[in-house]
């Protein structure tokens, strides 16, 4: 159903305000903000499902600019069209405009402050393990065969173990997903066939 | 040409070119120190780097900011972050459109059963990253065959952290907590515990 203008703008909003906050707590940049994306857009607002994020994710990571911006642009344009996909994408620029432009105007040493070092290494370790637990959930809701396991796992020792490129790694994954997973019914009806 | 314009072109080129976001910036900005050396030097840069790091949000637009307003201040930080975010923007706009239209199409779904898996593994594979930069905290390698700075001593501290948020995580009542309840209470652990 198409959504009026007004319901697109006010929707748009709400993401606006979704997003900001993921901006402003996602550290390290990237995957980084994982477990907040599923948080507020699958848990919170059903804006998409675990597996469309992972979707997302491997088109953000080939198409250019910054995955974090791109996947807000992205779920920004599927749920309130244009207006929810500036507002999304400003929502997860604005924390860094304001912090960014305070720090460079008063405290260009921040970088180098004690506890800021300290506050850092904390959040690091935990975000390290809600990252985990992000694909550990990920995982249970896509990965159903044999087939699909055993890319994900070849996938990270790639990338983990001999720095494969990821691009390469999602192109791989486009071309056995064209060639194998064609023939399959599970996915729900394909009345094209 | 003014500066200003000629710094949003070169933020523009680095969002248009850079893929695989956060650090795919840096070589860009590094090139634009060459070639301007009066814009920002190389110490500069190591700083941004270090602050872009140490701050929220996705470091290509903590990079694009600072420089934005080291060089005009506001105006300029607003429009160096927009120019960086741009080109991905309408790309990405255009491609969502796209999908949209062929979601339902057999080859596409049959790209996208093979696309999550990769994307699972990708994902571990940054967790992984991530997860030795913070129990190593020497470590600078890239990959773990290349172990030059793990000399550096491994940090029991992150370990404990990790171990209780990996648990917590899994904890019925815990589970679902917001992840930014858990991202404040570990920068305050963080600072109380002095990791």
């Amino acid at each position: 159903m198409q959504k009026t203008l007004a319901e697109r703008w006010k929707l748009a909003l709400k993401m606006y305000v979704s997003f900001f906050q993921i901006g402003l707590f996602t550290f390290g940049g990237g995957y980084a903000m994982l477990p907040m994306l599923e948080k507020e857009c699958v848990d919170k607002h059903a804006w998409t499902t675990r597996e469309e994020l992972l979707d997302i994710f491997a088109l953000a990571q080939c198409t250019p600019g910054i995955i974090a911006v791109n996947t807000a642009t992205f779920l920004g344009k599927k749920q309130a069209g244009l207006p929810g996909a500036v507002l999304a994408t400003l929502g997860v620029v604005s924390p860094s405009l304001v912090i960014i432009s305070l720090i460079a105007a008063l405290l260009k040493n921040f970088a180098d402050l004690e506890p800021v070092q300290h506050a850092l290494a904390g959040v690091r370790a935990a975000v390290t393990a809600l990252i985990f637990a992000s694909v550990w959930k990920m995982a249970k809701s896509s990965l159903k065969d044999p087939l699909s396991i055993a890319m994900a796992v070849i996938a990270f020792i790639l990338v983990a173990l001999f720095g494969t490129s990821p691009v390469a790694i999602v192109f791989a994954g486009a071309l056995i997903g064209f060639l194998f997973f064609g023939g399959r019914k599970k996915t729900g009806k394909e009345d094209d066939a | 040409m003014s500066t200003l314009l000629l710094l949003c072109l070169n933020f523009f080129k680095t969002g248009l070119l850079a893929v695989g976001g956060g650090l795919a910036t840096l070589p860009f900005i590094t090139d634009m120190s060459n070639a301007h050396p009066d814009w920002f030097t190389k110490a500069d840069i190591a700083n941004m780097v270090a602050v872009s790091e140490s701050t929220p949000g996705p470091i290509g637009i903590n990079m694009a900011t600072y420089v934005g307003y080291h060089m005009f201040s506001i105006p300029g930080a607003i429009l160096t972050t927009v120019s960086l975010v741009l080109p991905s923007f309408i790309i990405i706009v255009i491609l969502a459109g796209i999908m949209d239209k062929y979601s339902e199409n057999r080859i596409v779904k049959a790209v996208f059963a093979g696309l999550r898996p990769a994307a699972i593994g990708l994902i571990a594979a940054a967790g992984f990253s991530v997860f030795l930069i913070a129990l190593f905290p020497g470590y600078s390698g890239s990959t773990v065959f290349d172990m030059s700075g793990i000399t550096a001593l491994f940090s029991r501290k992150s370990l404990v952290l990790f171990a209780l948020v990996m648990v917590a995580t899994q904890l019925p009542k815990l589970k679902d907590l917001h992840p930014v309840a858990y991202i404040a209470i570990a920068a305050v652990v963080g600072i109380v515990f002095r990791f």
